[in-house]
C-alpha cells in the first residue's frame, strides 16, 4: 500500500508539534508496511528520508494546465486572499513560529518563478497564499505520481486544499487528519472565517476524517457536522527512541511543580496559578514554574503579584532545546490544566522523565493516560489537591511516576499507525 | 539681603542585576552585572564627572570661594568609583577641600526604607554618613532622601538622626499657592528647616535645555539670571541629578559653556551661591509646610508611584522588606550587602508601568525591555537571596 501525504512541516526544521506527529506517522507507517511520498512546501534536504520519500512543492512546476486543473483552480481562486491581509496563524504553533521566524530573521515573501513557487513552509504573513497555491502544486504532484499510490493523506487545515485538489484530480479517496480545530484555538467570535471554511470543506471531501481524540471527533461531528460514521480516532503517540533522561543538579531544596508550554487561554494558565495559591496556604516547601511565554503571560505575572507568592512562583520564559529536558529534569509534578486540547503530547515527555503529571479531562491525553492523575481545568480545589497529594505522599507519587513511565513507553506510533492502516484498509475495501 | 541661589546634584549609580535565571535559584549569588555597571560608570566619568568636576572647581577658584555647591553621592556609587574609576573620587576629594563643597546625607543604597522600616532607614543613614566622612573628611549636616522623598514624618525622622536640613521636591500641587522659592519648616519639628527645589528653574537646565522646539531655546547664562532676578523669592533651588551634564544633555548642547559661565553672571547681578546648610542658617522660615503624604521630585505626580505605583512592585517590595525581622538577627556582611542592594529604587523603578506620561525618561535608563522582565528577574534574584536568609537563620539556631 502506498499513500500521498501532504505535510506542512518535517523534522528536523519545525515551529511546533505537527512536524514531530508526522515524522511519527511515516515511520510507524514504514513499519507496519505503507509506503509513503510526503509532500510538504519547503523542504531543506536534511530530513530523514529513511521511512519515507520526501518531495519538496517548491521543486514543482505546475505542469500544463487542462481544462480540469484550470477549473479547480478556478474553485481555489475562492480562497485566494491578498497577502497583504492580516495572516491567519495557527496559535498551535504562533509562539513558537514568531519566535523563530524572529530569531532566523527570515523572509515570508513567496517569489513565483516562472512556474515554480518557492514556498517559505512557515506561518508567515501570506500563509493564506500559500495555502492555496499548495495545493495547485499538489495538484500537480498528484498528477505527476498518479501510479504510485493508492491514497490520499492530508494533515491539518494547511494542507486541505492540496488534499482535495489531489482527489480530485486522480479519483483517490482522501483521508485528513485532525490534530487541531478553530474551536481549540479561542472562542468563535475570534475565529478565522477563512480557516473554518477550509477546515469544513477538507473534512466534507474526505473519504474518512481522523481525529487524535474523541474530544476532537466530537467537535469534528458536533461543530463541523461531519457524519459521525467517517471520524475514527487515532490517538497521537511519541518516539522516545535515543532520548536519555538527563540529571540536573537542583538548586532548590524545595519541590517543584512545573507547568510548561504557551501561556495561553487555551492552555489554563490562570487555573495553575490558582491552585497553586491553594497550595501555598497549606505548604511552604515548593515552588512552582510556569516555563513558555505567550500573550497571557504579563497578566499571569500580575495575578501571581496580587496573589503575593512570587517568591514561590517563577517564571523561566520560552525554554529551548535542552532546557526543556533540563525543566523535567528539576519537577516533582507537571501540570497541564488545559482548556481545550485536542492531544497534548507534554505530559508523556513529563511521564518519561519521571515526572508524575496532572492533566485536565478537557485533553485528548487523558484518554489515553490512566497513570496521569486528572481533574476538570476549572477545579482549582481538586487540582491543589492532587498537587498537594503528589508532594506529601510519597506513595502516591512513586507509583504515578513508575506506572507512568511503563505507560507513556507504551504510546508507540507502531501501535498507533497499525490503526491508521486499518483505517486506510476500510476505505480500499469498499 | 542678597537672593540666594542653591545648587545641588545628586550623583547615583545602581548596582544592576545580571539576567538571573530560575535555573540559577540556589545555585548561584553573584547577582550583579558587573561589566555593565563598569561600562556605564567609566562612561559617564568620561562625559560627566570628570568634565564637570573640572569646571565647578575651577568655577570655584575664579570666584574665589564665592561659588559653591552641593553634592549627594550614594554608597554604590562610591563602592563602584573604587573599584571602577578611582580618579573621580580624587576629582570630588579636590572639590571638598575648596570648602566650597557640601557632601548631603541619603540613604547608603539610594533606598525606598524610609517608607518601610525605621529601623532599616537609619541603619542605611548612618552608614551613608561613615562612608561621607570616610571618603571626603566632612560630616553631612543636611539631609536628602532617595528621589527626594519628604513626608512630615519622615522629616521628623531625619531630624531625630541629627538633620536640622533637608531638601525636599517643590512642585505646584505640593505647595499650593506657597513659593519654593523661601525656606519652610517642618510641620512637626518646626526647627527642621525644609528646602524646596524650584521645579520650574531646575527642570529649564536639566530636561529643557537642549530642546530645540522649546521657545526658550537656546538658554543662555544670561538670559537663565535674568529670569531670577525678575522672579520673588529669597533663594532658588536647583537640585537635579548630576548626570545631567553630559549624559542626559551631551556635551554639544552647550550645557558645560552655561555652567561654566553661570557663576560670574549670577555674582555680578548681585546674587550669591550658598550650600543648603548655609541657606538654612541664614534664611528664616517663613513658615510651616504641612506634607502627610510622601511626595517626591518624579514623574509628572511628583509622589511614590514610580517605585509602587503597580501591583508587582508592591509586592517586590513587600517580600524584600519582609526579611527585615530575620536580617536584624544576622550580622553575615555579604548578607547585609545584598540585602542593601537589592534595596535600590532603581529595580522598582524598572517595574513601572507609567509608560504614557513619562515613559521616555523611564525605559532611557532601564535595561529591560518591558516591567515584566523586570520583576521576574528581580523575584528570582530575591528568591535565591531569601534561602540563602533562611539558611543562615537555621544555621544559627
Amino acid at each position: 500500500m502506498k499513500v500521498l501525504m501532504f505535510g506542512w512541516e518535517f523534522p528536523p526544521h519545525i515551529a511546533g508539534g505537527l512536524g514531530t506527529a508526522c515524522e511519527g506517522i511515516v515511520k510507524g507507517l514504514a513499519h507496519n508496511g505503507v509506503e509513503t511520498l510526503f509532500v510538504m512546501p519547503s523542504a531543506s534536504g536534511d530530513e530523514d528520508q529513511s521511512a519515507t520519500t520526501i518531495l519538496n512543492a517548491s521543486d514543482v512546476a505546475v505542469a500544463n494546465v487542462s481544462e480540469t486543473v484550470d477549473e479547480f483552480i478556478n474553485k481555489v481562486k475562492f480562497f485566494y486572499v491578498d497577502s497583504n491581509l492580516v495572516p491567519y496563524v495557527d496559535p498551535e504553533e504562533y509562539f513558537d513560529a514568531i519566535e523563530k521566524m524572529r530569531r532566523e530573521s527570515s523572509t515570508q515573501t513567496t517569489v513565483g518563478f516562472g512556474q515554480k513557487f518557492k514556498f517559505s513552509g512557515k506561518y508567515g504573513a501570506n500563509l493564506m497564499e500559500e495555502v492555496a497555491r499548495y495545493a495547485q502544486v499538489g495538484g500537480t504532484i498528484a498528477m505527476q505520481h498518479k501510479d504510485e499510490f493508492d491514497l490520499i493523506h492530508a494533515h491539518d487545515w494547511l494542507t486541505y486544499l492540496a488534499g482535495i485538489a489531489a482527489k480530485e484530480l486522480t479519483g483517490k479517496p482522501l483521508v485528513v487528519h485532525v490534530h487541531a480545530t478553530s474551536y481549540d484555538r479561542g472562542d468563535e467570535k475570534h475565529m478565522d472565517s477563512r480557516v473554518l471554511e477550509i477546515e469544513k470543506r477538507g473534512m466534507m471531501a474526505a473519504d474518512r476524517v481522523v481525529t487524535v481524540s474523541y474530544l476532537t471527533r466530537n467537535i469534528v461531528i458536533n461543530k463541523y457536522g461531519i457524519d459521525p460514521a467517517k471520524v475514527v480516532t487515532v490517538h497521537n503517540a511519541v518516539d522516545f527512541s535515543g532520548r536519555e533522561n538527563i540529571s540536573v543538579e537542583r538548586g532548590v531544596r524545595d519541590k517543584v511543580v512545573t507547568f510548561l508550554g504557551r501561556i495561553t487561554f487555551q492552555k489554563g494558565p490562570e487555573y495553575f496559578i490558582e491552585a497553586a495559591a491553594k497550595v501555598l496556604k497549606r505548604t511552604k516547601n515548593v515552588r512552582f514554574v510556569m516555563a513558555g511565554s505567550g500573550d497571557m503571560m504579563n497578566r499571569a505575572i500580575r495575578q501571581v503579584a496580587r496573589l503575593g507568592i512570587s517568591d514561590r512562583f517563577h517564571f523561566t520564559g520560552f525554554l529551548r532545546g535542552q532546557e526543556v529536558q533540563e525543566m523535567f529534569a528539576l519537577s516533582d509534578v507537571y501540570i497541564m490544566p488545559s482548556v481545550s486540547e485536542p492531544f497534548g503530547i507534554s505530559p508523556l515527555e513529563a511521564m518519561r522523565s519521571n515526572v508524575p503529571s496532572i492533566i485536565s479531562y478537557q485533553s485528548g491525553a487523558a484518554e489515553v493516560l490512566k497513570y496521569a492523575l486528572k481533574v476538570d481545568f476549572w477545579d482549582v480545589d481538586a487540582m491543589a489537591d492532587d498537587i498537594y497529594a503528589l508532594l506529601s505522599y510519597p506513595a502516591l507519587a512513586d507509583f504515578a511516576t513508575k506506572q507512568g513511565f511503563d505507560e507513556v513507553n507504551e504510546l508507540k506510533w507502531n501501535g498507533a499507525t497499525a490503526k491508521l492502516k486499518e483505517v486506510y484498509e476500510s476505505i480500499l475495501n469498499q | 539681603m542678597k537672593k540666594s541661589i542653591c545648587l545641588y546634584f545628586q550623583v547615583h549609580q545602581p548596582a544592576r542585576l545580571r539576567l538571573y535565571r530560575f535555573f540559577d535559584i540556589g545555585k548561584d549569588s553573584h547577582y550583579y552585572d558587573d561589566y555593565t555597571d563598569r561600562t556605564i560608570l567609566k562612561r559617564i566619568a568620561q562625559k560627566c564627572y570628570l568634565p564637570m568636576n573640572k569646571i565647578l572647581l575651577d568655577a570655584i577658584k575664579k570666584q574665589k570661594g564665592k561659588f559653591k555647591v552641593a553634592f549627594s553621592i550614594t554608597g554604590t556609587t562610591l563602592e563602584q568609583f573604587d573599584r571602577y574609576a578611582p580618579e573621580v573620587i580624587d576629582s570630588f576629594r579636590a572639590l571638598a577641600k575648596t570648602g566650597c563643597v557640601e557632601f548631603l546625607c541619603e540613604t547608603y543604597y539610594h533606598s525606598l526604607a524610609s517608607l518601610a522600616s525605621q529601623a532599616e532607614f537609619e541603619h542605611q543613614v548612618l552608614k551613608h554618613k561613615a562612608a561621607i566622612k570616610e571618603y571626603f573628611g566632612v560630616e553631612p549636616k543636611a539631609f536628602r532622601n532617595t528621589e527626594l522623598i519628604y513626608s512630615d514624618s519622615i522629616g521628623a525622622q531625619v531630624h531625630e538622626m541629627g538633620f536640622d536640613t533637608i531638601l525636599t521636591e517643590g512642585a505646584r500641587h505640593i505647595m499650593g499657592w506657597k513659593s519654593p522659592d523661601y525656606v519652610y519648616n517642618n510641620d512637626f519639628k518646626p526647627e527642621q528647616k525644609v528646602l524646596l527645589r524650584d521645579y520650574a528653574l531646575s527642570d529649564d537646565i536639566a530636561f529643557r535645555f537642549s530642546n530645540r522646539d522649546w521657545n526658550e531655546w537656546p538658554l543662555t547664562a544670561e538670559k537663565f539670571v535674568g529670569w531670577m532676578e525678575a522672579k520673588e523669592g529669597e533663594v532658588f533651588n536647583l537640585f537635579m541629578d548630576y548626570e545631567t551634564f553630559g549624559e542626559h544633555q551631551s556635551a554639544e548642547s552647550g550645557l558645560f559653556d552655561f555652567m561654566a559661565a553661570l557663576p560670574a553672571i549670577a555674582l555680578g547681578s548681585g546674587f550669591e551661591f550658598q550650600t543648603p546648610s548655609e541657606v538654612a542658617a541664614t534664611h528664616d522660615s517663613v513658615g510651616d509646610i504641612s506634607i502627610p503624604q510622601p511626595v517626591s521630585w518624579a514623574d509628572e505626580e511628583r509622589d511614590v508611584t514610580a517605585w509602587l505605583g503597580n501591583e508587582l512592585q508592591q509586592e517586590s517590595f513587600n517580600k524584600l522588606y519582609s526579611l527585615q525581622e530575620k536580617l536584624s538577627i544576622l550580622d553575615d556582611a555579604t548578607l547585609w550587602a545584598d540585602y542593601g542592594r537589592l534595596q535600590a529604587s532603581d529595580h522598582l523603578y524598572y517595574m513601572c508601568t507609567k509608560f504614557f506620561s513619562d515613559g521616555e525618561i523611564h525605559q532611557r535608563f532601564n535595561p529591560y525591555n518591558t516591567p515584566y522582565e523586570a520583576f521576574i528577574n528581580y523575584m528570582n534574584v530575591l528568591s535565591d537571596f531569601i534561602i540563602r536568609v533562611n539558611n543562615a537563620i537555621a544555621e544559627k539556631q
